[in-house]
């Protein structure tokens, strides 16, 4: 090999996984049927060269989808490894295939180092049990042995926060305290490979602190290799050394996790491409149009979505067939969502001038801090010229939002707050 | 830390499924896991109860009382001079057992699936820990049967133990190996089949008459139709039986072809399951 320099923990050779859509029903057993035919007579499964590219929207011709398409990657001893991407992308089934739940279809990975998987906290916790015996139970499911969950029980007991209830059984608990209990026992797991889903967003306020704090100590402190998981940009840039970007089960990017988390914010296949000329669904007197709706960073750079807490510039662009001048002008631009506004940018309220445009002209509305949590929301367009409607499009964009780190301490809120809040920058003082 | 040796790989996760692919290092390493279930499995069951494990008591007594009054005193079977209900005890005793292990570890992969799909352990040794922990049962049962085997041979029965009964770990073993055997293979069906479910709920029962425990194998051979009697005869699950209470109470006969024919049959089985489920498995996840 030449890699000589490196010591490499795990390497992952062309990982493909292939699921079949639809009803396993009828027609299962006669497609089992045909493959079992082609194995005995030695050709290849009949049902493997099917299959296109997994993109949800668009319905493929076949009943079998490529959920992770020839994946490689290589993964250093003590380094934190992020995985990104959409819903769909195949995270969670590049995850079950590295934790062993699933094999894949082809392809292989090699691994030094005994791997651990975290996918879900409290896998296996039985609510008949007490808490002190679900320890030991959890503990045994993900790989420890009863001397290692031993030395370590009290530990586990005291940062659960749970003392008063060890002896207990777990159906007693609340959800919150199973929640730690759980977390607990995961955070003392000392495999050479964790791989972690994003687990991360449980419990309260407080755990959670606590919960990425130790996080950040088995990665940082302790040197542990880490597989982490995540749509949490925050949490991925906080933690992560490199990072792969998937999308639609194919790898597209890797490198740094700056790079990547740019990457996967600018990716061009996720750019709106909202043609706004053609919306029928206006009101105005047409005389100007809006064309083109885009979101930019500082160094306007087209980005496919936003990030909470980051520099943004919503820009619109205008079409007429001549050169129009437009005298007292309110242009105003409103983010959506459920029919609520969230934020309304509007000219006249930010200029204390009057605003003259013509069509050749653009407008960047400046968010130096963004301040929506994550979700999808809706862009609404207006302008207006001497008290007359021009265009307005209620519904001209989507809007994506990623969790993005706006308070500046390495984290995002809550998983419940997504979408339903706005992020205002605040000081807290004690006296 | 040098060159990369890429012979030095710990394991390596791939689609490639060699036939028998049993990682016996790697359930040793998780015996303690083992055990944990087989203590949750035993702890847990007559948790809220308010007879507890004398359940594990009821169920075989009644059932053998019914036998004695629907078969020996109804259908007037002859059990060859030994008391009917001691009789019928200790073929529900043994079938038991085998019954147990064989329902407990056939829906291993769909009662499994969420831990499964969550985490990873050699997968074999929940069906272990269903075969262990019945046995746990099962003794206890056995117990109840030696404590009416004395009262009924104090009151001069005509019982006696022979010298078969060194045999009996090997009885238990078979008896283990048929039913986590024909356990992991329907496991594997039931997974993509739920067809399987129903089949092998009523299936069981209806073996159960076929193996000989409510009548003795000569009555078979006397009254069932040839084919039926021979289907009788050559279900391993028969033998074991037979030879159970042949060695507990000296009735019925008891044949050393007889014995190794089973002894191989349960090993076959045992590794035809092993296979089965192994091949499972790795994706069983995807279908289940």
């Amino acid at each position: 090999m030449s890699n000589n320099n490196k010591d490499i923990i795990l390497v992952a050779e062309n990982i493909s996984k292939q699921y079949r859509l639809g009803v396993v029903g009828t027609g299962t057993l006669s497609h089992d049927l045909n493959r079992w035919w082609h194995r005995v007579r030695g050709k290849e499964d009949p049902f493997l060269k099917v299959g296109e590219v997994n993109d949800r929207s668009t319905s493929g011709s076949s009943d079998y989808a490529w959920a992770l398409r020839d994946i490689n990657f290589e993964v250093q001893r003590g380094e934190v490894l992020g995985i990104i991407g959409k819903n769909g992308a195949g995270k969670s089934t590049l995850l079950k295939i590295l934790s062993r739940v699933t094999s894949p279809t082809t392809g292989e990975i090699k691994t030094k180092g005994r791997i651990a998987s975290l996918l879900e906290v409290g896998t296996g916790f039985h609510p008949e049990l007490t808490g002190r015996e679900n320890i030991y139970l959890n503990g045994a499911i993900l790989g420890m042995s009863k001397a290692e969950i031993k030395a370590k029980e009290e530990e586990i007991i005291e940062f659960s926060g749970c003392q008063r209830y060890v002896d207990t059984p777990v159906k007693r608990y609340s959800s919150g305290m199973r929640v730690r209990l759980a977390f607990a026992v995961a955070a003392h797991l000392e495999p050479d490979i964790l791989v972690i889903d994003e687990v991360l967003a449980v419990g309260d306020a407080e755990f959670q602190k606590k919960a990425i704090g130790k996080m950040q100590d088995i990665s940082k402190g302790e040197g542990r290799t880490v597989l982490f998981v995540s749509h949490n940009m925050a949490a991925v840039k906080s933690l992560c050394t490199r990072a792969i970007v998937l999308e639609n089960g194919v790898s597209v990017f890797e490198g740094d996790t700056d790079a990547a988390v740019d990457f996967y914010l600018h990716n061009e296949k996720l750019l709106i491409k909202s043609k706004l000329l053609e919306l029928t669904d206006r009101i105005g007197s047409g005389k100007v149009l809006f064309s083109k709706f885009e979101i930019l960073n500082i160094e306007n750079k087209i980005l496919s979505a936003a990030m909470s807490g980051e520099y943004i510039k919503l820009r619109v662009h205008f079409h007429a067939h001549e050169v129009v001048q437009l005298k007292n002008c309110r242009i105003s631009i409103s983010v959506k969502k459920d029919e609520r506004d969230y934020i309304v940018l509007s000219s006249e309220l930010v200029l204390n001038y009057n605003l003259n445009l013509t069509n050749s002209e653009k407008v960047d509305f400046i968010l130096e801090k963004f301040p929506l949590s994550k979700g999808l929301y809706k862009i609404e367009l207006f302008l207006e010229s001497e008290r007359e409607i021009i265009d307005w499009i209620k519904n001209a964009s989507d809007l994506h939002v990623e969790n993005g780190d706006f308070y500046g301490i390495g984290k995002s809120y809550p998983k419940g707050w997504e979408g339903k809040t706005v992020l205002v920058e605040n000081k807290i003082e004690v006296s | 830390m040098s060159a990369t040796n890429s012979d030095d790989w710990l394991y390596t996760i791939s689609s490639k499924n060699k036939l028998i692919d049993i990682n016996f290092k790697e359930i040793w390493r998780y015996r303690d896991l083992l055990l944990l279930f087989v203590k949750r499995d035993i702890v847990t069951v007559y948790k809220q109860t308010i007879l507890g494990p004398l359940w594990y008591v009821i169920q075989p007594l009644f059932t053998s009382v019914i036998f004695t009054l629907v078969f020996n005193n109804l259908g007037s079977i002859s059990t060859g001079g030994v008391p009917p209900f001691l009789f019928n005890l200790a073929g529900i005793t043994a079938w038991n057992y085998f019954n147990a292990c064989l329902t407990g570890t056939s829906d291993t992969f769909k009662q499994n699936a969420g831990i499964f799909g969550k985490v990873y352990f050699p997968r074999v040794i929940m069906p272990m820990s269903v075969t262990i922990s019945n046995l746990l049962k099962f003794f206890i049962q056995l117990f109840i049967f030696a404590g009416f085997y004395i009262y009924y041979y104090s009151s001069g029965a005509e019982v006696a133990v022979n010298s078969n009964v060194l045999l009996f770990p090997v009885y238990v073993i078979m008896m283990a190996l048929l039913g986590l055997g024909a356990g992991m293979i329907l496991s594997s069906m039931t997974t993509k089949y739920r067809d399987m479910t129903v089949v092998i709920g009523f299936a069981v029962s209806l073996l159960m008459y076929m193996s000989a425990v409510p009548y003795p194998l000569s009555e078979a051979r006397k009254k069932f139709p040839t084919l039926v009697a021979d289907f009788v005869e050559y279900n391993p699950v028969t033998q074991i039986i037979e030879g159970f209470r042949y060695m507990l109470l000296s009735t019925g006969s008891f044949s050393w072809s007889g014995f190794f024919y089973t002894l191989v049959f349960s090993m076959v089985l045992f590794l035809v399951g092993i296979v089965v489920f192994n091949r499972t498995e790795k994706t069983f996840i995807d279908t289940v």
